[in-house]
């Protein structure tokens, strides 16, 4: 199932499987160890529909709510 | 010989140059442009080293003025020896900046920082492997304690000697075909003479689309253009997938497999700093500590700056009936020399206690890794006022001091948001708009009072960024941070850091406090003085200050807390209380926060918003002091 890696719960694995945003997006989030085939752990949701902080390669990155609506992730 | 250390933010770049560093470190602008890097001299083995701190950069690709800056720098191609910084803890993630800076074929020494954080998360490095994989020296350090700095350095000086330059590493072979065939083209086209860097490289960054090279020839030869946009669309058709993606997929590939070759992992080591999270960025929790470490933090600030105000202001002040008593008051030479002697005051005994507690606190702050999580915290609520989580970085620095913070704007992607944060900086109250705040309205009306003025500027600024927003109703785009672990903060970095930011008041602002405050005297021997005050008449009797106050004002375009001082000795004594009115002073403080900024931040405004933008924002702000001045002369 793909799903958009803002609707998933805290605490929950995910596989990007793509990523549709434009050029620079890609490259940031690439930059930060996020591209297709990558395990993402969702850790927290902020309040008001802030932010998700998601850990990835054992790093932590937070991601806008309108970020990660662009990451199209698989849960497993 | 010259070494420049490149790494990704948060690496510890910035501990490993203030290990060598120490006080003689400079900030210097990169030619024309506002972003600044670090740079010091020191002696190693008999020979002089100039080293550089370069910013902080993801990768080759430039995102932001920074990054690009930074990649610039390296492609002058003055620079003998590179050192990379890795975060040893994020070794996976780090190494794709490290095969491109290979790929510039610059003599290089890898640094492997932070390599006990590394061994407790698990992650146990085979660093002579690592070596032979890139063909350059890999040392491992703590910068914070200072270990594995020494060897690093020698390395890097033999490096720097024997030229020594790395392997690069070959992508997939279909590729690598494309690269070879590009690399072919520039080459015989001579292009890459003209940037100084590698044919292949050249050919990577085409083919990734990078803005800056794109931009830099298309008009040039349309034929090589077309051979660019050919073997992008071939990289495409083979992978199903747009350029820049298959590319920065071949680093990723190459990191990992590297990474996984090199690292065997254990069991982690669990530390309480992991479990600080679940308080600090607790939906609720969080926003409860945020409150309490700043209010912590203005109080501590508070408490140093008055214990050591107090006792230092009453000691300059006791010199001057000193000095009256061998010079006549009505001289010249006494003017002069009150005048000096009231700059000094100002400098030393207000300005300096609320200062530095400030600086340092932010380091320690900065350096712990707080900053972002504040960013995580606060980005639902600055969206409100249509920016995201990053804006609140040089919101906070704002808080020291305007310039650096309007340069931080440049880490929001675009250019609205950049407009609308640097707009907003500037109302944010500096370090010396806060000495102001504390030095007259804690000291003489009540330190709540005081917070009342700060709660007051942030609404302003809310209901500002409002204003904006509706004005250039584009939508924001989206954060994305890295929330680096907590690192506990060195006593020496925070130190010189502080020293760094300090440097500027003491060397660039206090002799013009000096200066300014002996011109009023001179002013005021002269009796010129009260043509200016006649001049801003209109103005002062519009928000009911005593007329003196005029030519205050003028100085606070210098330097904002100049106002204050000027205040001082304007109306001849040091206890306001006895010539302004409650009322008066809280009217004069919030007219002086939020007019025109200092002549300082209008300068780095004019290059980062360009004139009309920074024209726009000094009457914006003069509009807002008057109008809130008045509101404050009738309510409060």
């Amino acid at each position: 199932m793909t799903i958009t890696l803002d609707s998933i719960g805290e605490n929950k694995k995910a596989k990007v499987v793509s990523i549709s945003g434009g050029w620079g997006i890609r490259q940031r989030l690439g930059c930060l160890g996020i591209h297709s085939g990558d395990i993402i752990t969702v850790k927290r949701s902020a309040i008001m529909r802030g932010p998700i902080l998601i850990s990835v390669h054992g790093n932590q990155v937070a991601l806008g709510r309108g970020v990660a609506r662009k990451i199209i992730v698989e849960v497993e | 010989m010259k070494i420049a250390l490149m790494g990704q933010p948060n690496s510890g770049k910035s501990t490993v140059f203030n290990d060598v560093a120490g006080y003689k470190a400079i900030t210097s602008n990169f030619p024309g442009k506002t972003v600044e890097y670090t740079l010091t001299k020191f002696n190693l083995l008999g020979q002089t080293i100039e080293l550089v701190d370069l910013p902080g950069t993801y990768s080759l690709t430039s995102f932001d003025l920074a990054e690009l800056e930074a990649r610039k720098y390296l492609l002058k191609g003055n620079v003998d020896v590179v050192i990379n910084v890795i975060d040893a803890s994020l070794l996976s993630r780090s190494l794709g900046l490290t095969l491109q800076l290979l790929e510039l074929k610059l003599p290089m020494v890898i640094c492997l920082n932070m390599i006990d954080e590394a061994e407790r998360k698990g992650i146990i490095i085979d660093i002579e492997k690592l070596s032979k994989i890139f063909g350059v020296p890999v040392i491992s350090a703590i910068a914070v304690k200072g270990k594995g700095i020494k060897e690093l350095f020698s390395t890097a000086c033999e490096v720097g000697e024997k030229k020594k330059i790395g392997k690069t590493i070959n992508f997939s072979k279909d590729v690598e075909d494309v690269i070879t065939q590009l690399s072919i083209q520039i080459k015989e086209k001579q292009i890459s003479k003209e940037f100084k860097i590698p044919e292949r490289f050249l050919a990577i960054k085409y083919l990734e689309n990078d803005h800056y090279f794109m931009e830099n020839f298309k008009n040039r030869d349309k034929k090589i253009f077309k051979e660019i946009n050919y073997f992008q669309d071939l990289l495409r058709e083979v992978h199903g997938r747009p350029p820049d993606v298959v590319i920065s997929s071949e680093w990723h590939h190459l990191s990992m497999n590297i990474y996984e070759s090199v690292v065997t992992l254990t069991k982690p080591r669990a530390s309480l700093i992991d479990y600080l999270d679940n308080i600090l960025m607790h939906p609720l929790f969080g926003y409860i500590s945020l409150g309490l470490i700043f209010y912590l933090f203005f109080n501590l600030i508070f408490g140093v700056g008055k214990m050591v105000e107090e006792p230092l202001l009453d000691y300059f002040y006791r010199l001057i009936p000193l000095i009256e008593k061998s010079i006549d008051p009505n001289t010249l030479s006494f003017s002069i020399i009150s005048g000096i002697i009231q700059g000094l005051a100002g400098g030393i005994a207000i300005v300096l206690p609320y200062l530095f507690p400030f600086l340092f606190g932010l380091a320690i702050l900065e350096d712990l890794g707080y900053l972002p999580r504040i960013a995580f915290l606060l980005d639902a609520f600055l969206h409100k006022i249509g920016l995201h989580g990053k804006a609140i970085i040089p919101f906070i620095l704002g808080y020291g001091c305007t310039v650096p913070a309007i340069m931080a704007t440049r880490i929001l992607e675009s250019e609205r948001d950049r407009f609308i944060a640097s707009v907003l900086t500037t109302m944010i109250p500096c370090a010396a708009r806060m000495t102001i705040i504390f030095a007259l309205v804690a000291f003489y009306i009540s330190p709540q009072a005081a917070l009342a003025i700060y709660i007051l500027n942030i609404i302003v600024i809310i209901i500002s960024g409002k204003i904006l927003s509706r004005l250039l109703p584009e939508v924001t785009p989206g954060m994305i941070l890295e929330i680096p672990a907590y690192h506990v903060p060195s006593l020496k970095v925070a130190l010189a850091k502080t020293w760094l930011r300090m440097k500027e008041f003491i060397f660039i602002a206090w002799p013009l406090l000096i200066i300014g405050s002996t011109i009023l005297s001179l002013l005021q021997y002269y009796k010129a003085d009260m043509l200016i005050n006649n001049f801003f008449s209109p103005l002062t009797s519009l928000l009911g200050l005593p007329l003196v106050v005029g030519t205050t004002l003028i100085f606070g375009v210098l330097r904002k807390e100049l106002s204050m001082l000027m205040l001082i000795q304007a109306i001849g004594t040091s206890n306001i209380a006895a010539v302004m009115s409650a009322t008066q002073i809280m009217t004069f403080t919030i007219f002086v926060i939020f007019y025109v900024p200092c002549v300082a931040t209008i300068a780095v405004l004019w290059k980062e918003i360009g004139s009309k933008r920074t024209l726009f924002t000094v009457f914006f702000t003069f509009l807002l002091a008057v109008i809130l001045a008045i509101i404050t002369r009738f309510i409060y």
